[in-house]
């Protein structure tokens, strides 16, 4: 049914998504701050979950799901940056410290940095 | 027969990660560790169903994976708004 290009693309995918899952998964659990967890998960869980639904792309067919799958792609990747950069200021806001000497970027100027 | 092995392998990996996040929503110090646990739980379900579509031949779970991604983003930024703020429709 399916060739043997089309069979290792999708495999090399979903061994491409699966690491980059557990590369996220592994900076939630250990790293030491919410920001930092924020970067790990934000980023490495978006490229896993993008990589298994480029995989769908390539297993169904374009008039079907494929397209669907193109669009959980776009969706996927204007959605999460937004919603780290809520939950990081939300975290700002509610005082959450940084490590070390991290400062907020519009702490000097006034309103945006406001706690 | 590869393929299938390589999607049930995935499913396995999505799975533990799913559960491992878990350790983060209950043990998490702060509100906003819980809430990016979430997030990331969202996410790791969203690839389940997409690694499951495969297996099955079914292509009407990627759409179910692109509802649960809507989901995920706008509970998300719900809470986000909700921990600071106190309400969300003003």
């Amino acid at each position: 049914m399916t060739g043997p290009v089309q069979t290792a693309a999708v495999v090399a995918l979903v061994a491409v998504g699966s690491f980059f899952l557990a590369v996220g998964t592994v900076g939630l659990l250990r790293l030491p701050n919410v920001f930092n967890r924020m970067h790990a998960t934000s980023k490495a869980t978006t490229l896993g979950a993008a990589s298994l639904f480029l995989a769908g792309a390539v297993y169904f067919p374009v008039e079907g799901a494929g397209l669907t799958s193109l669009v959980g792609i776009v969706f996927l990747f204007l959605t999460a940056p937004t919603g780290a950069h809520m939950i990081s200021r939300s975290a700002h806001r509610m005082g959450v410290p940084f490590l070390g000497e991290a400062e907020w970027p519009a702490d000097e100027d006034g309103d945006e940095g406001e706690a | 027969m590869v393929l299938e092995w390589a999607v049930r392998a995935g499913l396995v990996v999505a799975a533990a990660m799913t559960l491992l996040s878990a350790y983060r929503v209950i043990r998490g110090p702060t509100v906003p560790d819980r809430v990016v646990a979430l997030d990331t739980i969202g996410t790791n379900v969203v690839a389940v169903a997409v690694l499951f579509a495969v297996e099955t031949g079914r292509g009407l779970f990627v759409t179910v994976g692109l509802v649960l991604a809507i989901i995920g983003f706008l509970s998300t930024v719900t809470v986000a708004k909700y921990v600071v703020e106190g309400d969300i429709i003003e």
